[in-house]
């Protein structure tokens, strides 16, 4: 059975059975998930204000040790954002797919994004033990404390994306698009791109700022 | 393996400790014994531990503020005798190690364990009723949040017995809170159990926020939303808007203690001034969300039992609102002294002044609301009006502060304890006693004695006073907060009179356990068969006591502020409906405790440097969520039979006590109400 049929007929045995969709109260038709999501997504930003407010307050408490100028390598950075920005617009081809009910393009492109954030978050490992390994860590001087807090709970986010890419690939090649599963993916989608535009963010506060 | 944990954790010389062990462990098993005996673990298990409906996670949630209210009585008791002892030659009976640990578990367990969890219990009890809701937006969501604060609520009890607790004061300021100054576990203790409840309450808050956005009765438009659900809804806002901040200060806090960070550090560029901003940026809104839901409750029992609308509902809301946004600019009262410059703390003491405003005028509509009401000194009435008495002068004193000049003298002085007492006793606990006094008969279905209830009240309120006017005038005699030790003989005659005032509080608190067994011994004369004991305003009371599992057989149409009111007048409050319908409800699910037990084997192999078992925890909580998300049974159908069944017999009820139809109130005593 497709993935269209298969919510069609969920929804046709609620309307016959229960009086034709009277009890729209306790039915959610994911506008309620979706508003809830976006408040949740906000309180996030919060938090990301927080790290960024810090670190504005800090990014010149060097301490004597390294400043940004020295550390950063905007190329090597470049890099990354460019992948993080590419799995953007991949999502964005798998939440076409989904809405032409295309549960194949789904998955494939749920896949790709997640080379794109394994990517990404690999470099951003990459990054870190450079660092580290050069006696730039965390614990040299509160500016890169602040640093490798927020650029660091931003990979954390990125990873916890990754590991909700990979049930959502699996509950969409169980369940196929039902409209759990597509309300689920709406918020990953929106978590995604949220990401990205924190990234931009950092990229631009973080790196930029720093290296000039 | 086990990290820091030895045996020597288990802080076996001190007496005091000890004995309160011995007595959980005694109280423990006796309980244990009683719930195995009646076979009640099946029953507490499907009808309570892995309930989501709203009204049985609000009734957890405020027992285990009552019994967290007993411990963080007893820490007051113990401060209070400690310096009603300690003048001059007597270093009284607590080492100022263990009496540090007291003033902070003091205030962190009564603002986080006991105040939170009330007020979260009532909106979680009322909210929904008053919208017309079947349950809260996101129900596993809600049963998630509580059994996270219950791993908080574990951690800190644990800290008592195994390790210690901070002895920081209760937001654990650094360089004091860091791990050179605070090298024991007590510092994280509070911070896991503080970030593991706060998540609970920041999903609390965005489950309410769309509760009430998206699930109110059809017609309730938000100027026909009753005003305890208006002050629930900015409450919330609040929430969502300040625990992060909460979250991200006590994360930085862990990176400075664990892995050798420098935030707020004397060294390598930290700013521990950094996180005084951050925490009362968190901490200034955290006392307006303790407060907004109490004068919201407030607002409703006044409404009642003055048998009048309330007055000024319109600017009641606005006062809210611009609460909730002013609250967001005053957190620099809180360090005056910290040195910001005169500029910076003139602007900080005058939006404090100005959020006395909006505050007065909520005073007034509920002096305006009595004006001329048939008032009815109910118990909840008496808190009410104990209320505003108390907390005008609270509010005084506040305005007070908030003036740089006089706060430099009076800065971290017992002054400060007293002001900050007096709004949250006489503001928050007053107002949690008057709501539980008024909707427990819709939690349980009978109305709670009279008699004991005014007798806790008046306790309670002679027990205020005589335990913080002496410190009002101690701090203008310069008496700082916090002091195992005094040498100044002349202070101890107040310190006493405040020890006997503590004591006054704790026969208020046994009048109130008092109370709660003579209710449930004489439930059946105290019994509300109509399900409207007050002659309430609000649709809460438009359904039986105790609330059907589903609330409203039929979702009302509201085309008034005060439908239930209205419909009473005109005689249409009980019509029975010609057809049930089928209703939609969440199953109950056990995957709340699961996550919340995961979660607190996480925070106690944290706090212990166990990595072993905190993978265990970490990974149990996101498995455990997982696993939800391939649950697909999660709902079902109530069939319209059922319900038609529940809501024969609830009208068979009424019609026995025969208030199906309440008389329309004759005329010009209609006027006189409009």
């Amino acid at each position: 059975m497709s993935s269209a049929a298969v919510r069609a007929s969920h929804g046709a045995h609620d309307d016959v059975l229960h009086g034709g969709g009277v009890d729209h109260h306790h039915h959610d038709d994911g506008s309620k998930t979706l508003l809830g999501f976006w408040i949740y997504l906000m309180s996030d930003c919060l938090i990301f204000s927080g790290l960024f407010a810090t670190f504005a307050v800090l990014a010149n408490s060097t301490a004597g040790g390294p400043t940004g100028k020295e550390l950063f390598e905007l190329p090597y950075v470049l890099g990354e954002t460019m992948l993080l920005l590419i799995s953007s617009v991949t999502f964005g081809m798998a939440m076409l797919n989904m809405h032409a009910g295309k549960k194949g393009g789904v998955v494939a492109w749920l896949a790709v994004t997640f080379l794109f954030g394994a990517g990404f978050i690999g470099m951003e490992v990459y990054e870190f033990a450079k660092l580290v390994h050069e006696g730039a860590g965390p614990s040299t001087s509160a500016f890169l404390s602040s640093y490798f807090t927020l650029v660091g709970t931003h990979g954390l986010h990125v990873t916890c994306g990754l590991i909700w890419l990979v049930v959502m690939m699996d509950q969409i090649r169980r369940f196929g698009l039902t409209d759990a599963t597509q309300r689920r993916l709406s918020c990953l989608s929106l978590f995604w791109h949220f990401l990205d535009i924190v990234w931009i963010c950092v990229f631009t506060f973080v790196y930029l700022r720093g290296a000039i | 393996m086990f990290g820091k944990l030895t045996l020597d954790a288990i802080p076996y010389h001190e007496p005091i400790v000890m004995g309160t062990l011995v007595a959980v462990i005694l109280g423990g098993l006796a309980m244990l014994a009683v719930i195995t005996k009646f076979r009640l673990w099946g029953y507490l298990w499907k009808e309570w531990f892995t309930s989501v409906d709203h009204k049985k996670i609000g009734i957890m949630y405020i027992i285990v503020a009552l019994v967290m209210l007993l411990r963080g009585f007893s820490d007051a008791i113990m401060m209070r005798m400690q310096q009603a002892m300690a003048a001059g030659e007597s270093a009284g009976y607590l080492p100022p190690h263990h009496f540090d640990q007291v003033f902070t578990a003091h205030g962190v367990i009564m603002i986080f364990f006991v105040a939170m969890p009330f007020i979260t219990g009532l909106m979680n009890m009322v909210v929904p009723l008053q919208i017309g809701a079947r349950d809260v937006a996101y129900p596993f969501l809600n049963s998630l949040s509580f059994w996270l604060f219950m791993s908080g609520v574990v951690l800190v009890m644990v800290s008592l017995f195994v390790g210690d607790f901070a002895a920081t004061g209760w937001l654990a300021y650094p360089p004091l809170s860091g791990i050179k100054y605070s090298p024991t576990v007590g510092v994280d203790y509070y911070i896991w159990s503080l970030q593991l409840s706060g998540l609970g309450t920041t999903l609390s808050g965005i489950n309410f926020i769309v509760t009430i956005m998206k699930m109110r009765a059809p017609g309730m438009t938000l100027m026909k939303m009753p005003v305890f659900t208006w002050t629930a809804l900015v409450t919330n806002i609040l929430i969502v808007a300040a625990f992060p901040i909460l979250t991200v200060t006590l994360a930085l806090l862990t990176a400075d203690r664990y892995l050798d960070m420098h935030f707020f550090t004397n060294e390598l560029g930290g700013n521990a001034m950094m996180y005084v901003n951050m925490i009362w940026i968190w901490g200034h809104p955290e006392v307006y969300i303790l407060i907004l839901p109490c004068f919201g409750a407030f607002s409703e029992i006044v409404a009642t039992f003055s048998k009048k609308p309330l007055f000024g509902y319109t600017s009641m809301v606005y006062a809210t609102s611009c609460i909730g946004v002013l609250s967001f600019v005053v957190w620099l009262h809180h360090f005056f002294t910290m040195g910001s410059g005169a500029n910076v703390n003139a602007f900080f003491g005058i939006t404090t002044m100005i959020i006395s405003v909006p505050t007065g005028a909520k005073l007034f509509n509920w002096l305006f609301t009595m004006y001329r009401g048939r008032v009815q000194f109910t118990v909840p009435m008496l808190w009410t009006v104990g209320f505003m008495v108390t907390f005008v002068i609270g509010g005084v004193t506040g305005v007070l502060l908030a003036v740089p000049g006089a706060d430099f003298l009076l800065h971290n002085s017992v002054f400060l304890i007293a002001h900050f007492h007096n709004v949250i006793i006489g503001g928050v606990v007053f107002g949690v006693f008057a709501a539980i006094n008024y909707w427990f008969p819709k939690a349980f279905g009978f109305r709670l004695n009279e008699f004991w209830g005014k007798a806790s009240f008046w306790c309670w309120l002679v027990g205020f006073w005589m335990a913080f006017a002496p410190l009002y005038v101690l701090g203008l005699k310069g008496m700082t907060r916090r002091m195992n030790h005094y040498a100044n003989p002349d202070w101890q005659p107040f310190l006493i009179v405040a020890a006997l005032g503590a004591a006054v509080i704790a026969l208020g608190i046994f009048c109130t356990l008092v109370q709660f067994y003579v209710s449930i011994r004489d439930r059946k004369k105290l019994t509300d068969p109509s399900g409207d004991p007050w002659g309430g305003r609000t649709l809460e009371w438009a359904i039986s006591s105790p609330a059907p599992f589903y609330n409203f057989a039929i979702v009302p149409q509201i085309k008034e502020l005060d439908q239930f009111w209205e419909d009473k007048q005109n005689g249409v409050a009980y019509v029975q409906p010609a057809k049930y319908e089928d209703i939609h409800m969440p199953r109950n699910t056990g995957v709340g405790v699961v996550m919340g037990a995961f979660g607190t084997v996480l925070g106690f192999a944290l706090v212990w440097h166990i990595w072993w078992l905190a993978a265990v925890g970490l990974l149990g909580m996101i498995g455990a969520f997982i696993v939800r998300a391939y649950d697909r049974d999660i709902d079902y159908w109530v069939p319209a039979a059922e319900v038609e069944k529940i809501e024969r017999s609830r009208h068979a009820q009424l019609q026995q006590f025969q208030t199906t139809q309440v008389a329309p109130v004759a005329a010009p005593q209609r006027q006189k109400v409009a």
